[in-house]
């Protein structure tokens, strides 16, 4: 396949950005997007040009480091994969890949294609956790969790905090990610000791930290990898009415 | 503004949109049952029985108190949600989100803004003219003769196709709004979301339709 990619080129969080067109030649349909960017890189440097910079780790779709806003949506044009799990295929030769990053005043740019995502870090820290007395494990069955509910949360927790759903919403609102942080511990016993204080503490910190508001577009749902549900938002929702007013 | 109203959260802003959303759509239903009194062919007498009802009655009155703070506070909040949204993308993207989405979904704020301006105007060819800001000549027993004034507007082609075009705007507006309130208090089950969706489609269809008709009636039949 032979491309064209405009990519965002960026020096360092200070510096103004710009579009850079490169031409790549004899990529394979069955080669991942990451693959593509290594060969291109390889390229770059062969020429003793800076190579061109991107989050990645696992490559298997579960670290939630891949970042890319490709042809307009995060993660490209395929269906609850991440961009390491996109593959060429997906593209037709000739095609013109017009790749950013992720855009939000919570995720400023810190070169090239990598923002800074540590404002979810910071939500986390708000309430992302549980408390639990320290000693020997207790038994597991001493406290039942509905097989429902256990399902749920675990579905709740399989978000992999990527971003997407801040990239593909028009607002940069993270009601998606937040809620699925909340849900993961508001659906099961462990979770109610400090569920009032974590939905009101998570969402005043999403808030300060300059995200958007949600609209419901539901544009966080169809671009969520992990095919995070907007029920999430709902259920968030009530936890956060319920905090201020019971 | 008061400062503290800008540091309600953001679920708290929505909240209070959802609900007065929801209030607004009540109203609405209550105005189109006014207005299809226009349909009446009894010179008025109905139409202006109504909206002497309505400007007289001392609970409608406590309510009309109610609606405006509705109205004025779901605009307010609406256009703070919207500059706050703004102002999380300072930088754009090069290419559009691509992403699919319900139609017209992302566009809520400018749906609004149609409706608002239509609102004013709504004001200055009715309200206005109850409260005497607006002058008009149109008096029956020292009250104004609403049924006269709605029929000069709707003769007025211009004035009826803009009315119409209004409505559907109204209506791709309700259609969003409807089922996003729900979402928004916290309502969603695979039980009902079918349900409220349902619902929330027929109502921006049907209700909308019922104000269209009004015009076209003016227009064509009389």
């Amino acid at each position: 396949m032979k491309l064209t990619l405009k990519i965002w080129r960026q020096k360092d969080a200070k510096s103004t950005g710009k579009f850079v067109t490169y031409s790549i030649d004899n990529i394979s349909p069955n080669c991942s997007f990451l693959e593509m960017l290594d060969i291109l890189n390889e390229q770059l440097i062969a020429k003793n040009e800076e190579p061109v910079v991107f989050d990645h780790d696992c490559r298997e779709g579960i670290c939630g480091m891949c970042s890319l806003y490709i042809n307009g949506r995060p993660h490209g044009p395929d269906d609850a994969v991440t961009a390491c799990q996109l593959h060429m295929r997906k593209f037709k030769d000739g095609d013109t890949i017009v790749i950013e990053p992720w855009r939000a005043k919570p995720f400023p740019v810190i070169k090239d294609l990598m923002v800074d995502r540590s404002a979810f870090d910071k939500i986390i820290q708000e309430g992302g956790y549980i408390s639990v007395n320290t000693g020997g494990a207790a038994e597991a069955n001493n406290i039942l969790v509905g097989k429902e509910n256990s399902e749920l949360a675990m579905d709740a927790a399989s978000c992999i905090g990527c971003g997407a759903c801040v990239a593909a919403c028009k607002n940069a609102s993270a009601m998606l990610f937040v809620s699925a942080k909340v849900s993961q511990f508001a659906l099961l016993p462990q979770g109610q000791i400090e569920a009032k204080q974590r939905v009101m503490r998570m969402v005043k910190k999403m808030d300060e930290l300059g995200f958007g508001n949600c609209t419901n577009t539901y544009a966080c749902e169809a671009e969520c990898p992990k095919l995070i549900s907007r029920s999430n938002i709902a259920r968030m929702n009530r936890e956060f009415m319920c905090a201020k007013v019971i | 503004m008061n400062s503290s109203f800008l540091q309600f959260s953001s679920i708290t802003k929505k909240i209070w949109m959802a609900f007065l959303g929801l209030f607004l759509m009540i109203f609405l239903v209550v105005h189109l049952g006014i207005n299809l009194c226009l349909l009446r062919d009894d010179g008025g007498v109905w139409f202006n029985a109504a909206a002497h009802f309505m400007g007289t009655n001392y609970i409608v009155k406590v309510f009309e108190i109610v609606l405006f703070g509705g109205f004025i506070i779901h605009i307010l909040l609406g256009i703070i949600l919207q500059v706050q949204n703004w102002m999380a993308r300072p930088v754009r993207y090069l290419v559009s989100n691509k992403t699919d989405t319900p139609f017209l979904s992302k566009y809520m704020i400018y749906t609004g803004g149609i409706v608002l301006i239509f609102l004013i105007i709504h004001f200055m060819n009715f309200y206005f003219i109850k409260l005497g800001w607006v002058s008009n000549p149109n008096f029956i027993e020292g009250e104004p003769n609403f049924y006269i004034i709605a029929q000069e507007l709707f003769a007025q082609p211009v004035y009826s196709m803009l009315y119409v075009i209004l409505f559907i705007v109204l209506g791709f507006h309700l259609n969003q709004a409807f089922q996003a309130a729900w979402q928004t208090l916290g309502i969603n089950h695979p039980q009902y979301n079918s349900c409220i969706q349902w619902f929330g489609t027929v109502y921006a269809i049907v209700v909308p339709l019922g104000f269209i008709i009004i015009p076209i009636y003016f227009l064509l039949i009389r």
